[in-house]
């Protein structure tokens, strides 16, 4: 720690000040929208909104859970989750997978499979994203799950995790599983499997927000409300000419879709750090 | 690398990365090959066919105003973005790195914005800036300052950038603190004892010996200005007004989607195409370089 060649005293209690200030200025925007949350429409469309909670939570909870805009939100969340998971789970599966051919096998193509896969890094889903809308059209997966989640769970960035992963396993390990008759079936459940558990945890996490933020393809792909993602379905509450959700119903939704993905960085903080920093490698 | 151990299987590996194979190629190459295909033809005013025009769609793009400007409106916005993010986020780390009390309690305050969606990092700001109801849009009219986003390009621009660098401040902040943590304290130490103030020892010793987290920062913030600020803009200000924050992965949208310009959009996807490789090649050269650090 730097904080020994500092003197104490003034020094200390600055640092903590302006460290004090800068989460006040980041967590500002999350402390109106829970005030607004609590009050009435009426307090918030006469500014200067109140800046304490108000006696309203349960109302407008309750009215974003069971009524909220074009669908409930609880329905919606309900659609978020199986997304999120869906995506998550899908790609580590499939990454895992072909990651462990891509290390432990020889065969023909097996370089060129790589590049392919690698590829897929380079094109967000944002950009090509008129074709993909036609071809899953195509496929007639518009407001299905599957339609929700197949097209994010091509994505190199798990693959190559992995293959980083396994090349750092030590061959004497392979070997001996070898010697010891165990088919590759066997050593990739006996041995990969629990050597990756951590890595499989920490991109859990990075992957579970990932899904669960989505926002483009859903509001492409979900034209019938009851699919409608929470992230997308807030958008649709937005007051456009004629006004129909009152504010603190749509911020008690921002409060709901925030809370999973928040819950899961806070709760798994250390798994979170761990995953970030190496799907950024 | 490679690795000395191998299984031999005739069809095991296939099936293996079957799945992925499937999935890239089906979402991934068709949508893609699509793009390009699409980027050579112009459907004709009755949407009944469509007519080859080569490049004319690219021709067409780039002597058209709008995309041109589209190209610096989204210059400005990850500029804007990727230096007020970066350098709020330094600032945070060096304080949080000074502090030896409490230190996990600041880190877990600060990182929790990163798993807000940006569509909903826009609901929040928009809610704040409602030109008539909105708490600081209110605060500015009390000083005399008169804010409406829906009328100002400026003010529009400044809302979307503030709100894609307040999402992006804790992702900043995490790399920023492992690097600084990283710095053997002796060298800072010695500097110390040298006499040099904090600042000068900040400016002479630690940026420079967090250049790779900085240099790696600015792809990464860069990489997200361009394409992850989608629901930001979308939620905000739907690119206007008068297109002063159409950047262009929301441009591609919009001629695509609402314009149903779908030559033009998959022009730009393929633009767009060109660009992310760029960047994806500057970023993994980098990060090659870095390994060996």
């Amino acid at each position: 720690m730097s904080g020994m060649v500092e003197k104490r005293g003034y020094g200390t209690w600055l640092t903590h000040a302006a460290l004090i200030v800068g989460i006040a200025v980041i967590c500002f925007p999350i402390w109106i929208a829970f005030v607004a949350s609590t009050v009435t429409q009426e307090e918030l469309i006469r500014p200067p909104m109140p800046l304490l909670p108000g006696p309203h939570f349960f109302d407008n909870y309750l009215e974003a859970l069971l009524t909220g805009g074009v669908a409930p939100v609880w329905q919606m969340l309900l659609n978020s989750l199986v997304m999120a998971l869906g995506i998550t789970i899908g790609k580590i599966i499939i990454s895992l997978l072909s990651a462990y051919a891509i290390v432990y096998f020889k065969f023909r193509f097996r370089m060129l499979f790589f590049w392919l896969i690698f590829m897929t890094l380079m094109l967000p889903v944002e950009v090509r994203i008129v074709p993909t809308y036609e071809v899953v059209a195509s496929l007639g997966l518009l407001n299905s799950y599957t339609g929700l989640i197949l097209p994010l769970i091509a994505s190199a960035t798990a693959t190559f995790l992995f293959r980083q992963l396994f090349m750092t396993i030590p061959d004497e390990l392979t070997e001996a599983a070898r010697v010891d008759g165990a088919g590759p079936v066997r050593f990739f459940i006996d041995i990969l499997l629990p050597m990756s558990r951590t890595n499989i945890a920490a991109l859990f996490v990075i992957l579970f927000i990932y899904g669960w933020n989505q926002y483009l393809w859903p509001l492409l792909i979900t034209t019938d409300p009851s699919m409608n993602t929470v992230i997308m379905g807030i958008k649709q509450m937005l007051p456009t000419g004629d006004q129909t959700v009152e504010w603190p119903v749509i911020m008690a939704t921002a409060m709901l879709a925030m809370l999973p993905p928040v819950l899961v960085v806070v709760g798994m903080q250390k798994l979170f750090v761990k995953g970030l920093v190496e799907s950024e490698k | 690398m490679e690795k000395r151990v191998v299984f031999n299987n005739r069809w095991l590996p296939y099936l293996l990365v079957a799945p992925q194979l499937l999935v890239t190629f089906v979402f991934f190459f068709w949508p893609a090959g699509q793009a390009i295909y699409q980027s050579a033809f112009i459907p004709d005013p009755f949407g009944l066919k469509t007519q080859f025009v080569g490049l004319g769609n690219f021709e067409y793009l780039f002597g058209n105003r709008y995309y041109l400007e589209s190209f610096s409106t989204t210059a400005i916005f990850s500029v804007l973005v990727t230096v007020s993010s970066m350098s709020f986020a330094l600032w945070l780390a060096v304080l949080a790195d000074r502090v030896i009390k409490g230190s996990s309690a600041y880190r877990t305050l600060l990182i929790w914005p990163y798993a807000v969606a940006p569509a909903i990092a826009g609901v929040l700001w928009l809610f704040m800036f409602n030109p008539f109801t909105g708490i600081i849009a209110w605060m500015l009219f009390q000083v005399g300052y008169v804010w409406n986003h829906n009328l100002d390009g400026g003010q529009a621009m400044a809302l979307v950038v503030a709100a894609s660098a307040w999402k992006q401040i804790s992702y900043n902040f995490l790399f920023f603190l492992a690097g600084l943590q990283a710095i053997p304290k002796s060298v800072i130490e010695a500097a110390a004892i040298d006499g040099a103030s904090f600042w000068r020892r900040f400016w002479t010793i630690i940026f420079p010996l967090l250049s790779p987290t900085t240099f790696f920062l600015l792809v990464v913030n860069v990489i997200y200005a361009f394409f992850d600020t989608f629901g930001v803009i979308h939620t905000i200000t739907q690119g206007g007004p008068q297109q002063s924050t159409t950047i262009l992965v929301y441009k591609v949208f919009a001629d695509g989607f609402v314009g149903q310009d779908l030559g033009s959009s998959a022009a730009q996807s393929v633009v767009l195409l060109v660009l992310v490789g760029i960047l994806t090649v500057v970023q993994f050269r980098f990060i090659e370089r870095r390994v060996h650090y």
